[in-house]
């Protein structure tokens, strides 16, 4: 690669930079006053380009030139005005709620903000107009290089200052500054948080919509930008440093840098190995965000933040099922034993709860780690698809026999959070769910591109059990497993080392100072995790035949969380009535209608508003309400007399 | 005899030596106050003792063991117990069930993936809350329980690995002074039939000088007295970091005289 090439992709990535910088300094303000880590902030984005292509068209066509630059300014603007709305109607009533529910209630929006847009502007790529003025391209060292760019490379400076002067001279910049160190604080200072929040809010949303808008000659529109901007938004967050505005820029820099140079430097030789750098774009940022991670936790520029004060209620302490409790499980389970003899007037039946129980088992792997270890993993599909992918590629490149794939492909998952683990343990909170997210879009990344053994984006196919374990068989043996499982990992839960994990997520101080080994039962825990996720995968892919890079996308990740804390998180029954609900719900939904993913982001929204404590906390405290009230009809009955005799 | 042997111990943070080169023994069976003024270096000692900070420079040895430089858990392994100023407790569990899980660590047991933890070390989880008297509360959630009725659950469990040294962090700190008084009368007994030693700071001086054997005395990081009751309510240094030289007073006086 010669001089001017290099020169080239690096003012390309400065370009880049500028965009990715507005986004992730909105997710960080955001961050910052409210912290709320918000999930639609690559909607936001999305959003803003959408609209701006709609506003510039409009208005080029009767003002020219100055309609551009007008539409690009009133697209921002709208979108901070759909910030407010947001903030206003939903944000307001769960900033007291548990951080995952909000994190809940913000990808269910990104679900009905995506299908919003599906629905008034289409499914096609939209491609906006160049901008008049800087369309063409100027000469750098004999290469072409397109002007509007350098508008691009200083907007995100200029933003960058605006904001910080904002912030540093301004009375509302001092208050959200205040309420990034002490929200309580300030409010006991008799400052009316409500509004600022709410400005707050309409800001960083402002600054996402304007980084769309600024993409609309380079980028089309398309309904896929949300989680793509969202994944690199965080991934430039954390390496920043979580709330610092000139971190969020340096690291944009960085990375954008990093990936322009992948894309410049192609395919070389290194060390006599072919290396293709232009594919590692997809996982670049991702690597760059583990590495600073493991060696920084706090960011480049970021300050070591105390644990985040914990809003959620504490939870009960575990009891051993009840007599009644074992008899309805006993009699479930001879419900599912007997489901594929009424196949005859239920045919769909058994072919449906074959994926629950392997979606319930997935849920529950994940409810091990999040509720009783208190490690929120954004990436667990990786272990589902470490599990899936191990089966395939044992069974069908390495050529095992059916029966040994199906039994090492578990170990492969386990290997993966094995080393996973290791690094994920030593951080905490939002940096911990970051890195799971690194990884698993890293596993990701590597099976989507490793072609000859993974299939690439067309995936592995042809993947059955062998002829004695087919059709009826295999769901005896996924019935067999998944109930195995789930008993043993709650006989885990109720061992000493059940006590250690939940001793390790109360306070790991007490657990430090009576000799537990805190980081050594959560990777336990972590490997315990994912060695059932991928038992899920294995049982999945003997079920389905095939599997393609998707199963273990972000969405299934985020999919898992749902079912998590849909159920609830605080009860053991949680992940099994979340996962069996959202697999119902969801294969119910998406068969009725197009718009499923609006109709399922609803669905959440009513449950983190209406049954914050998740469908089977509901019920347990259902339950308890009843128990109260009989025992205080019981204590009235037996004054009643005595008051009589009193009267008498 | 000599249990813990601290010499020149020292930890500076940045530029500040908090603590500056202190020296003190305690002995088997002993109840040893470390009081002193805020900032004068307390809680750095009393975390550099249990291994949540590494000391900048000196040695802390029990038994002649050196314990600068270990982890708090392997300090635990060594018979040393703790509490802290805000009392840490597993919130989630029962109050029987954190006296178990110190019990199971202290045994090694922590990691036991199969065995039913619900019977195991009952009896002696049930036998220390019966010593700090909380077997009662035994089956209730530790977050249900008054602030005083957890700083003995947090006894407890500090008594679980059998202690020959106890650090307790402000025993008393957030609590009435009836509780007060009952915390330090049981923590007194448990010396007494334990043979263990309590090394405590303190900060309310009824506590110290009623409870406590011998009492060492900090002023910024520098130990500055050493000694019993009677011994340290005298001692000019000590009266002079808690109340001022007392000149101002006595200067007022005079000047009254002289007007007189």
């Amino acid at each position: 690669m010669d001089f001017s090439a290099l020169l080239s992709q690096l003012l390309n990535g400065l370009a880049e930079a500028s965009s990715l910088f507005l986004v992730a300094a909105g997710l960080s303000l955001i961050f910052g006053v409210t912290r709320i880590v918000n999930f639609a902030h690559g909607s936001f984005y999305m959003l803003g380009l959408y609209i701006a292509y709609s506003i510039v068209e409009h208005l080029m066509g009767s003002m020219g030139a100055a309609g551009f630059w007008l539409g690009l300014a009133l697209a921002a603007i709208s979108v901070g005005l759909i910030g407010a709305v947001v903030e206003i109607v939903l944000l307001r009533r769960i900033y007291k709620a548990p951080e995952l529910f909000q994190l809940l209630a913000t990808f269910a929006l990104v679900l009905v903000i995506n299908d919003a847009v599906l629905g008034y502007w289409g499914a096609e790529e939209l491609l906006g107009r160049r901008a008049p003025g800087l369309s063409g391209s100027i000469d750098i060292l004999g290469r072409q290089f397109p002007s509007y760019n350098f508008f691009l490379i200083a907007i995100g400076p200029v933003i960058l200052g605006l904001v910080w002067l904002l912030l540093v001279r301004t009375r509302w910049g001092v208050l959200v500054r205040a309420a990034t160190q002490d929200r309580e604080m300030l409010g006991a200072l008799g400052v009316n948080q409500a509004w600022l929040f709410t400005s707050v809010f309409a800001l960083g949303a402002m600054l996402a919509g304007l980084g769309g808008a600024v993409q609309l000659p380079r980028e089309p529109a398309s309904l896929s930008l949300d989680l793509r901007t969202i994944g690199e938004a965080f991934v430039i967050v954390v390496v920043g440093g979580m709330g610092s505005l000139p971190g969020a820029y340096v690291a944009a820099l960085l990375i954008a840098e990093i990936k322009a140079l992948c894309i410049g430097l192609g395919s070389t030789t290194l060390f006599g190995i072919p290396v293709s750098f232009s594919k590692l774009t997809l996982v670049i940022e991702f690597l760059v965000m583990a590495v600073v991670l493991v060696l920084r936790p706090w960011g480049l520029m970021g300050k070591p933040q105390a644990t985040s004060r914990n809003s959620a209620p504490v939870e009960a302490p575990l009891r051993p099922g009840s007599t009644h409790f074992k008899w309805l499980m006993g009699a479930l389970l001879l419900a599912l034993a007997v489901l594929p003899l009424l196949s005859t007037w239920l045919p769909y039946a058994s072919v449906l709860t074959q994926d629950v129980l392997v979606t319930v088992l997935f849920a529950v792997s994940l409810h091990f780690i999040m509720g009783p270890g208190g490690m929120h993993s954004f990436g667990h599909a990786a272990y589902f698809g470490l599990g899936a992918y191990g089966a395939a590629i044992l069974f069908k490149v390495l050529t095992m026999p059916m029966p040994l794939a199906f039994a090492f492909a578990p170990l492969v998952a386990g290997l993966g959070a094995l080393v996973f683990g290791w690094f994920c343990v030593r951080l905490s909170g939002v940096y911990l769910a970051m890195l799971t997210l690194a990884f698993s879009q890293i596993v990701w990344s590597v099976v989507f591109q490793w072609e000859d053994v993974t299939g690439g984006s067309n995936g592995i196919t042809g993947i059955w059990p062998s002829a004695w374990l087919d059709g009826t068989r295999y769901y005896y043996l996924t019935l067999v497993l998944v109930v195995s499982s789930l008993f043993l990992v709650r006989r885990i839960l109720f061992a000493p080392f059940g006590y250690s994990l939940r001793a390790a997520r109360d306070s790991a101080l007490r657990a430090d100072a009576i000799g537990i080994d805190v980081k050594r039962v959560q990777w336990l825990a972590f490997i315990i995790a994912g060695l059932f996720a991928g038992l899920a995968g294995t049982l999945y892919i003997f079920s389905k035949g095939s599997i393609s890079p998707d199963a273990m996308a972000v969405g299934k990740s985020v999919d898992g969380l749902v079912m998590v804390l849909l159920g609830g998180i605080q009860n053991l029954l949680g992940p099994v009535v979340g996962a069996s609900v959202f697999s119902v719900l969801q294969d119910s939904i998406m068969r009725a209608t197009d718009y499923w993913r609006a109709v399922f982001g609803g669905v959440i929204l009513l449950l983190v508003l209406v049954f914050p404590q998740g469908i089977a906390g509901f019920f347990q405290q259902l339950a308890e309400a009843w128990r109260h009230w009989r025992a205080r009809a019981a204590v009235k009955a037996a004054a009643l007399p005595r008051t009589l005799e009193k009267q008498a | 005899m000599t249990l813990l042997q601290v010499r020149d111990l020292n930890k500076s943070f940045g530029g500040v030596r908090a603590v500056d080169g202190i020296n003190f023994d305690l002995h088997e069976g002993e109840l040893l106050a470390l009081i002193g003024p805020n900032g004068a270096g307390k809680s750095t000692t009393f975390n550099m003792v249990g291994g949540q900070l590494k000391a900048s420079g000196g040695s802390i040895q029990l038994l002649g063991q050196e314990l600068v430089g270990r982890r708090p858990r392997d300090i635990c392994r060594m018979q040393v117990g703790r509490t802290f100023q805000i009392a840490e407790t597993f919130a989630s569990l029962t109050v029987l069930e954190n006296v178990q899980m110190a019990l199971l660590s202290h045994h090694g047991k922590g990691f036991s993936l199969f065995r039913s933890a619900r019977k195991m070390y009952r009896d002696e989880a049930l036998a220390l809350l019966a010593q700090v008297g909380m077997e009662r509360h035994a089956e209730r959630p530790c977050s249900e329980l008054a602030y005083g009725d957890v700083k003995r659950v947090e006894l407890a469990m500090g008594l679980a690995n059998d202690p020959k040294l106890l650090l307790m962090d402000e025993p008393t700190a957030g609590m009435g002074p009836e509780e007060r008084n009952d915390l330090m009368a049981l923590t007194k007994r448990l010396v007494v039939e334990r043979k263990m030693a309590v090394l405590f700071t303190e900060h309310s001086m009824d506590v110290v000088f009623a409870y406590a054997d011998r009492m060492i005395v900090l002023a910024r990081g520098r130990l500055i007295a050493e000694g019993d009751a009677q011994y340290i309510r005298n001692h000019p240094k000590v009266q002079q970091v808690y109340f001022g030289t007392g000149k101002t007073f006595e200067h007022e006086m005079a000047q009254q005289q002289v007007q007189v």
